[in-house]
């Protein structure tokens, strides 16, 4: 293809991938850079129907004209970035120089926002991941086996957990574990304790965040190898057969290697969607025994009656970070295998 | 009588002697834009529905329990998106500190000078919010457990733990205390109400330096983790619509709720006869000694935007005024505790009313305070699972709101 035709031809992916990926990403570096003027705070009386009380407020005037000179706000460097809700450096610092053992500093760093919200978004991420791979793998091999008259339905209701929106499917799975629903009533009469209350436990809430990680997300890697499974020769199979292979035999030698690929793909979008886990904190109410990334942007954002549009944007950026990272070795991986097949 | 039925009572002799164009529902002459953003709820929501009664104006309104979130935006485009805001002691703040909402002394002037001081809102002299009702956070309790258990009703958190303790220990209920302590707002707005209950500040005098990692801090604190022994082991993610429905299923017996969902809770839907007609409203307790109850008074009130036409403004205002007629009032009178003349206290009022009249602290209109609160919300949850200390959670407390605090410009 001649470079014109070539340019001709990606201009508009280029266009849109600059105006709608690009853009966006330089607004949220250069935002989370900046913080608020510092407050001109003057004193006043305010008064409402329970009385007089003599409060501070914001001087507009000032601030009007603050806001003039640089609508942005003050320029903050990487403060935002390295503060207590960030990277804490001073405090992870603190933490090194005071604490003595391990577990010391390690709780320390815990009861940091940014690292609680990381150590539950990589732990969600890496125990989620490979158990969707899993049972999204036997679910596609056993829908595969069935009769040609269930497969229709069997797929169908697989599929219903991906179908429901996320936020639903949590608050559903919320309501029936709570100590008067379904599943919470019935754990209660199996382990025979009154008091056993999966909302209440950090330790509980968890596995419950991530057992409802694999529900909703197994259906989306069913599918792909179910897809895989269509592909793979008779021929091959059969050949297998011949040789004397059993059923585990033709999974392990044939199968697995036509569909290694799809594992990577299923991988790849995995990561990335397990990374930036929201709704299900949402909808558990989880809030006070795990927090994400995600749900720290969030709560920034949404928390309180002020937006720390700042804060948001520094966590966001390094949400960005800890993605490229994650997905690296997987990318180095595909281009050695891309590389490998051109030769 | 109350303080505050008496304050109502004087108002109203007020307003029959001057002209009343106020009260009068007649008369609603206005031209223009009114564009009303409000939160969700019934006494809200008729205030909207009689302003768009309004002769003339071009009445539009958005109810949304998401109004907080999206107020500051809307009323900062330029037109504003909404004339008029909605709003409460809290998210007035974000308002004013953006300068997005008008004076209205000219409009009162104009318009409505009968509209009783009570419910003029200032800031530094002049007028930023007609309120219309008052919320607050109150007791409820069932008198027919109190009365099984042989306890008298509590007037200090000290009697609600005794209580409490009494109705457990009797096998009556075994968790017979409910409050709204959902992670994140609800559980800092406990925190802010037991601790100006001990009779503690949260910013050292003249500054935006917090200061509650003091005893006074821990005291509070301690209290709230007693109240929760005694709370169902969720507690941790209630939030009113979650306590409203245990209330209604009977699950409590001592409950501290807001004053507004009173009226939902003793009618005749949702819940049983044996509930309802044992639920009684009373006053906040107070708590370690003090005399201020442990809770604060709220006001619900409407403001006009800054960024629109004088025509919508006045447009905006007639018809809101419109919207709080006599009619409207008397219309919805066990919606809300009103603050209008016209408004006759129900069963439904009494706990509010009583809280207002033992000199309960309204929630200061601080521009940092909702720093404050978000800071709270978020960093009390490890010690009430018992997890981490008083001190340390105080002390995380401070830091969270030090680095947003720094981020808005409020500390250096």
């Amino acid at each position: 293809m001649p470079h014109k035709t070539f340019m001709w031809f990606i201009l508009p992916s280029a266009l849109a991938m600059f105006l709608f990926i690009f853009v966006p990403i330089i607004s949220v570096i250069v935002q989370s850079m900046h913080i608020e003027h510092e407050q001109v705070l003057i004193e006043v009386e305010n008064c409402g129907p329970f009385g007089c009380t003599p409060e501070v407020n914001v001087d507009q005037e000032a601030m009007r004209q603050l806001r003039e000179e640089q609508p942005l706000g003050r320029f903050n460097g990487l403060g935002t970035y390295t503060n207590r809700a960030h990277l804490a450096f001073d405090e992870v610092g603190e933490a090194w120089a005071t604490q003595d053992t391990w577990s010391g500093f390690l709780s320390a760093v815990y009861n940091l926002p940014f690292y609680k919200a990381l150590s539950f978004t990589l732990t969600f991420t890496f125990v989620v991941t490979p158990l969707v791979l899993l049972f999204g793998l036997f679910i596609a091999l056993g829908v595969n086996s069935l009769p040609r008259v269930f497969k229709g339905p069997t797929i169908f209701v697989s599929l219903l957990p991906m179908i429901v929106t996320p936020l639903v499917g949590s608050l559903i799975l919320f309501w029936m574990v709570d100590a008067e629903g379904v599943l919470g009533a019935a754990l209660q009469n199996i382990f025979d304790d009154n008091s056993l209350s999966l909302k209440a436990s950090p330790w509980l809430t968890w596995v419950m965040l991530m057992v409802y990680g694999v529900w909703s997300s197994t259906p989306f890697a069913f599918v792909v190898f179910y897809a895989g499974l269509q592909t793979v020769p008779e021929d091959t199979l059969e050949a297998a057969s011949l040789d004397g292979a059993g059923r585990w035999q033709k999974v392990r030698y044939v199968v697995f290697p036509y569909v290694a690929p799809l594992a990577v793909f299923i991988t790849l979008i995995q990561l990335m969607d397990n990374f930036r886990v929201f709704e299900p904190i949402v909808g558990f109410s989880a809030q006070a025994s795990a927090t994400s990334l995600s749900w720290v942007i969030f709560n920034d954002l949404r928390g309180g009656d002020v937006q720390l549009f700042g804060s948001a944007a520094a966590t966001s950026v390094l949400t960005i970070c800890g993605v490229a990272i994650l997905l690296t070795p997987v990318l180095i991986r595909t281009w050695r295998d891309f590389n490998r097949k051109r030769v | 009588m109350t303080k505050m039925t008496k304050l109502m009572g004087a108002t109203a002799v007020a307003l029959t002697m001057g002209a009343a164009a106020y009260a009068d529902g007649h008369g609603c002459g206005a031209e223009g834009r009114a564009s009303i953003l409000s939160n969700d709820f019934a006494a809200v929501n008729a205030v909207s529905a009689g302003a768009a009664e309004c002769e003339g104006a071009d009445v539009t309104t958005n109810a949304t329990t998401e109004h907080r979130d999206i107020q500051v935006a809307a009323l900062t485009a330029n037109p504003a998106e909404y004339t008029v805001a909605v709003v409460a002691n809290s998210s007035i703040v974000a308002l004013l500190n953006e300068g997005l909402i008008r004076p209205l002394d000219d409009l009162i002037a104009a318009h409505a000078p009968d509209i009783p001081m009570n419910q003029r809102i200032s800031v530094g002299g002049e007028v930023v919010a007609i309120a219309f009702m008052a919320n607050a956070q109150h007791l409820f309790y069932r008198s027919d457990v109190l009365e099984a258990a042989g306890v008298d009703v509590p007037t200090t958190y000290e009697e609600v733990l005794a209580a409490a303790e009494e109705i457990r220990s009797q096998g009556l209920m075994e968790n017979p205390f409910i409050t709204n302590t959902a992670v994140g707002w609800n559980l800092g707005e406990e925190f802010i109400n037991m601790y100006l209950g001990h009779g503690g500040d949260f910013f050292e005098a003249g500054s935006a330096n917090p200061a509650i990692n003091n005893e006074t801090g821990v005291a509070t604190l301690e209290m709230m983790k007693a109240l929760a022994e005694y709370s169902d082991p969720d507690f941790l993610t209630f939030a009113s619509n979650e306590t409203a429905a245990e209330w209604e299923a009977g699950n409590a017996a001592l409950g501290f709720m807001w004053g507004s969902r009173g009226g939902p809770i003793l009618d005749d839907e949702g819940s049983t006869e044996e509930v309802t007609s044992t639920t009684v409203l009373a006053g906040a307790p107070t708590v370690a000694g003090g005399d201020t109850p442990a809770s604060t008074l709220w006001w619900d009130g409407f403001t006009v935007a800054s960024n629109i036409s004088d025509e919508d403004a006045e447009a905006s205002f007639i018809a809101m005024v419109h919207g709080m007629r006599d009619e409207v009032v008397s219309a919805n009178n066990d919606a809300a505790v009103w603050l209008s003349p016209a408004y006759k206290p129900g069963p439904a009022a009494a706990g509010v009313a009583a809280t207002a009249a033992s000199g309960t602290k309204p929630y200061p209109m601080i521009p940092f305070m909702g720093l404050m609160h978000t800071a709270l919300g978020n960093e009390l949850a490890e010690f009430m699972q018992g997890e981490e200390s008083a001190e340390q959670a105080l002390a995380d407390v401070e830091a969270a709101y030090i680095a947003a605090a720094t981020e808005q410009g409020f500390i250096e």
